[in-house]
């Protein structure tokens, strides 16, 4: 039998979250935390989480597994499960609203900020704007993400300062389009991050590279940012 | 774009400039010192006064002063900035956060002026 134990919180019973524990008999397989997770819950309907396309897509299901941030439904026990135990909490820093489930506002709010769309001015081309295949690599490592928080809400400087510093999965997305060759709004992308916030919170301690359940690097990112606020501001 | 007016360079690429390359300056200067030592094991009181009492010298410890200042103000202003915020300790942040980094500016430039005070009164 493995161990779980889970963080509860219902703010209309709770006056303060508590750790729940369970028992779960995994017949010895190597499931997934989310299998776990699907089975507590037809135990007690009352425990709450968010889920939706269980195979890593969708983003929905981030949650801390034993201290790591990650996807619940593409991390097998194996990987989470330490001396026979399993503990679930939410992603940390942010508002929690029930159980497992966060309050992602601040974090959608910061990637609203960086404009995460394309911006051409220019006249559209009859058929499409065109990319060579050079150019369309410059966004691999970029496009993947899908917003599941697990970057920033590891990252302290995020923890500090959601309100003012972007994070890094904000940053991934402000790097993707500032190396779009058919965005044309880079100067203002750029000025609009220069500031002591924004980008420069960031010092580089890589929680984001080590939780990312895609396997981006915004550090990687955040460095190239800081290049070209360098060459376009020297 | 979040406007600041207590940090030192006002500009988020400013301030990480001048950490980065104060941060050579004072590498420099204390392997400068440590080679001087290791180079001159009978170091007595008039070679020292000697060395810190020509215009080269003088410079490259003012240098390192104003390194350090300007180092100290980011990473502090880094500091304060982080933990003493109205999200972690409630509303009075913003006038506990404000004393301590205008504090912080006036020790730090005290300081200075006190280290140029003792480099040319060698």
């Amino acid at each position: 039998m493995l161990n779980v134990s889970i963080y509860r919180y219902n703010p209309e019973l709770d006056s303060e979250p508590y750790m729940q524990d369970f028992q779960v008999d995994t017949q010895g397989k190597d499931v997934m935390v989310l299998d776990v997770l699907e089975k507590l819950k037809t135990e007690d309907p009352s425990l709450t989480f968010r889920r939706s396309c269980r195979e890593g897509v969708c983003g929905s299901d981030g949650v801390n597994i034993s201290g790591k941030n990650g996807l619940a439904c593409i991390t097998p026990l194996s990987d989470a499960v330490k001396g026979n135990k399993l503990v679930i909490r939410p992603l940390p820093g942010l508002p929690v609203i029930r159980d497992l489930v966060i309050d992602m506002s601040q974090f959608y709010a910061q990637y609203e900020k960086i404009q995460p769309y394309m911006i051409n001015n220019n006249p559209a081309p009859a058929i499409e704007r065109l990319q060579s295949p050079e150019e369309r690599a410059k966004l691999d490592g970029l496009y993947e993400c899908i917003l599941c928080a697990c970057c920033s809400t590891a990252c302290p400087s995020f923890w500090w300062n959601p309100d003012k510093f972007i994070g890094p999965s904000g940053l991934l997305q402000a790097y993707r389009f500032l190396a779009d060759s058919r965005d044309t709004a880079t100067e203002e992308r750029l000025a609009n991050l220069d500031d002591p916030f924004s980008v420069f919170r960031c010092h580089g301690i890589m929680n984001c590279v080590q939780v990312c359940p895609k396997g981006l690097n915004p550090t990687k990112a955040i460095g190239h940012i800081r290049s070209m606020l360098i060459r376009s501001a020297t | 774009m979040v406007t600041t007016v207590t940090s030192l360079g006002r500009s988020g690429l400013s301030d990480w400039m001048i950490q980065r390359i104060s941060a050579w300056v004072m590498t420099t200067y204390l392997v400068f010192i440590f080679v001087y030592f290791i180079s001159n094991p009978n170091l007595n009181y008039a070679q020292w006064a000697e060395l810190n009492s020509s215009l080269p010298m003088r410079m490259f410890s003012l240098i390192t002063i104003l390194s350090i200042a300007a180092h100290a103000w980011i990473g502090m202003w880094c500091v304060l900035t982080d933990y003493i915020t109205v999200r972690l300790i409630g509303p009075k942040a913003t006038a506990i956060r404000i004393f301590f980094q205008l504090g912080m500016i006036a020790i730090t430039l005290l300081y200075v002026i006190w280290a140029i005070d003792i480099l040319w009164g060698i």
